[in-house]
């Protein structure tokens, strides 16, 4: 490590104004400026000024007006927005934890020694990443119709037919679908590289000591797939609370707009609030509301899988 | 075909049965993965009524070019299309220069405060894009960018994620003593940046533009606040349009659009999917 030079006003005198160390600082700071200036501009100030906002009445057109915790009141005494609370929840638990264990599971079965065609398998199981969200809601807003795929393969099994696009749990499932299609590859692609990072060692010497193929995935890939994990699941958590395309458009198609029940979520309500209703005061409690949310949720993420993996865990990313 | 396994005697193994289940599972998956994309092409090449048709059709039509002209006829497609193209050209240069810039400060220089500075990068990752939404849209409206490209591309110019990447590569890729030995022979900070550094991560600066391109040009929630004028909507806006349509919703139509607009990002991937799967594991690790 390079400890800057202390240099005494004698020494000062001596050099030039720009040092080596000097000019090296500068540059570095120049390099890394862009972000930082663009960030204050348009990250760090609106994240305040937001904060700020959520106390204020405003149009965006007359004068602010200064109103204290109105709206958090408002906002928290709307049944629409606790609709889209609980609606945000319930499709983000849908949405990630079979998301998860799916990504998992297709992540250990190409690891396994045994798996031709491991590169097609990414590529193919990548695919559905790269779609924009409003290409796959299209999409998937056909094969969920009333008289879609979906459904027509429930008639085949000799089930009911399911409102996937009008009823509360239907509504909820097409969405939670749509994210599940999009995401599971991808994770299951991160979860693979954290798979090929543990060293094949361990295994051998397991397989020594006589463990089997169960044991080695409780005591060695588990555990040393938690931070992989952590960060899957950290991920997917932050983007289940940012649930917006997807309901907007698929609930979108009657034209009446993207505030029905069944599929509004908390971001979908801010967006409403503020670009239809012009109440950006509500909107920008609702977001801050929004981000307390995602916050109380990392952390609670954080704490249980930190529990998770026990006195055996010790990840090495 | 086993003879390897069957030599090495791999008490684990699973057998016949566990190796057919496992492909069965994978193939499914893959399957699942790839129908929507086939599909998409199917509702696109048939008629209006193709989509509930029952049992569902699963074969190629032929009135493409018929659905993609009411296509034509209802949005200026193309513009919206060279729209995604220069807003997405753009976003993803800056986000390559500015991004491998601030990634080799952080991995090869020592400056005061670095640490903490990197860290703040990273943290900036973990914030909604929804927390700023509302001012950055009334800093809009009074730059005048509303409804304009500018709008999309500056604030997007930058991005934490890029500079945690390219930090990443750099640290490796890059020897310190290249560095020096362009120091002592006189190169200036950003010569050397130029010279030596940028020929060596060139594939990290690929596949970060890659990604980044793809990200852009699937922003939906952004380009839906900013952008008013249908001549300045992007893909994304477009193709949403044309299903937000009242009068009834012609499928054949929508799917026609949506598989000309996915095709030039699916084309990309595929060309450079080995890239761009390797970029994102390793930007994942190590979090």
């Amino acid at each position: 490590m390079a400890q800057p030079v202390i240099s005494s006003p004698h020494a000062e005198s001596k050099r030039p104004f720009l040092t080596e160390q000097r000019r090296s600082r500068i540059t570095a700071y120049t390099f890394i400026s862009p972000f930082f200036i663009l960030f204050s501009i348009f990250g760090l100030y609106p994240i305040f000024f937001t904060i700020y906002l959520s106390f204020f009445k405003w149009d965006a057109l007359n004068p602010m007006k200064f109103v204290g915790m109105k709206n958090y009141d408002l906002v928290t005494s709307d049944p629409t927005f606790w609709i889209s609370f609980s609606n945000t929840l319930i499709m983000g638990l849908l949405g990630t934890v079979p998301q998860i264990l799916l990504a998992l599971l297709i992540a250990v079965l190409l690891n396994s020694g045994m798996t031709r065609f491991k590169k097609t398998f990414r590529v193919l199981f990548f695919m559905p990443n790269i779609t924009s969200i409003v290409a796959v809601t299209l999409v998937f807003s056909t094969l969920f119709g009333n008289n879609g795929m979906i459904n027509w393969l429930l008639s085949g099994l000799g089930l009911d037919s399911v409102a996937f696009n009008s009823g509360w749990w239907g509504v909820k499932i097409a969405i939670s679908t749509m994210v599940m299609w999009r995401w599971t590859g991808y994770n299951a692609i991160i979860f693979l590289s954290g798979l090929q990072s543990i060293p094949t060692d361990l295994y051998e010497a397991a397989r020594i000591d006589g463990a089997n193929r169960r044991q080695q995935l409780t005591f060695i890939t588990l555990p040393l797939l938690k931070p992989f994990i952590v960060f899957v699941t950290l991920l997917s958590t932050i983007g289940a609370l940012q649930l917006f395309t997807e309901p907007y458009v698929f609930l979108g198609q009657s034209g009446t707009g993207s505030t029905r029940q069944e599929g509004i979520t908390m971001v979908t309500y801010l967006y409403s609030e503020a670009f239809r209703n012009g109440f950006f005061g509500t909107a920008a409690a609702t977001a801050v509301l929004l981000f307390v949310v995602t916050i109380i949720f990392s952390v609670l993420n954080m704490l249980v899988s930190s529990r998770m993996g026990g006195d055996t865990g010790g990840g090495k990313a | 075909m086993s003879t390897v396994r069957l030599l090495k005697k791999d008490p684990d193994d699973l057998g016949i049965f566990g190796k057919v289940g496992f492909y069965l599972i994978l193939i499914l998956g893959a399957l699942v993965s790839i129908f929507p994309f086939y599909w998409m092409f199917v509702v696109g090449t048939n008629d209006r009524g193709a989509v509930f048709h029952v049992p569902p059709l699963l074969t190629v039509g032929n009135q493409f070019f018929d659905n993609f002209q009411r296509v034509l006829d209802k949005t200026d497609f193309f513009q919206a299309l060279g729209n995604s193209l220069f807003v997405s050209s753009m976003v993803t240069i800056s986000v390559v220069f500015f991004c491998t810039l601030a990634g080799y400060a952080f991995a090869k220089y020592e400056f005061p405060f670095k640490n903490i500075l990197f860290y703040f990068v990273i943290a900036t990752l973990f914030v909604p894009q929804q927390l700023g939404v509302l001012p950055t849209y009334v800093i809009m409206a009074k730059l005048h960018w509303i409804d304009s490209f500018k709008a999309l591309i500056v604030p997007a110019m930058v991005n934490a994620f890029g500079i945690f990447w390219m930090r990443q590569y750099i640290s490796t890729a890059v020897h310190t003593e290249l560095i020096e030995a362009g120091r002592i022979d006189g190169g200036g900070h950003f010569r050397i940046f130029w010279n030596i550094a940028i020929p060596v991560i060139t594939p990290a600066m690929a596949t970060l533009g890659i990604l980044n391109f793809m990200t852009v040009w699937n922003d939906f929630f952004w380009p839906l606040v900013v952008l008013k004028n249908q001549e300045h909507f992007t893909i994304q806006i477009a193709l949403q349009q044309l299903f937000s349509n009242r009068d009834g919703l012609d499928y054949g139509m929508i799917m026609s659009a949506t598989f000309t607009a996915t095709l030039p990002l699916l084309i990309v991937f595929l060309l450079f999917s080995r890239w761009v799967i390797a970029g994102l594991t390793s930007g994942a690790i190590k979090s």
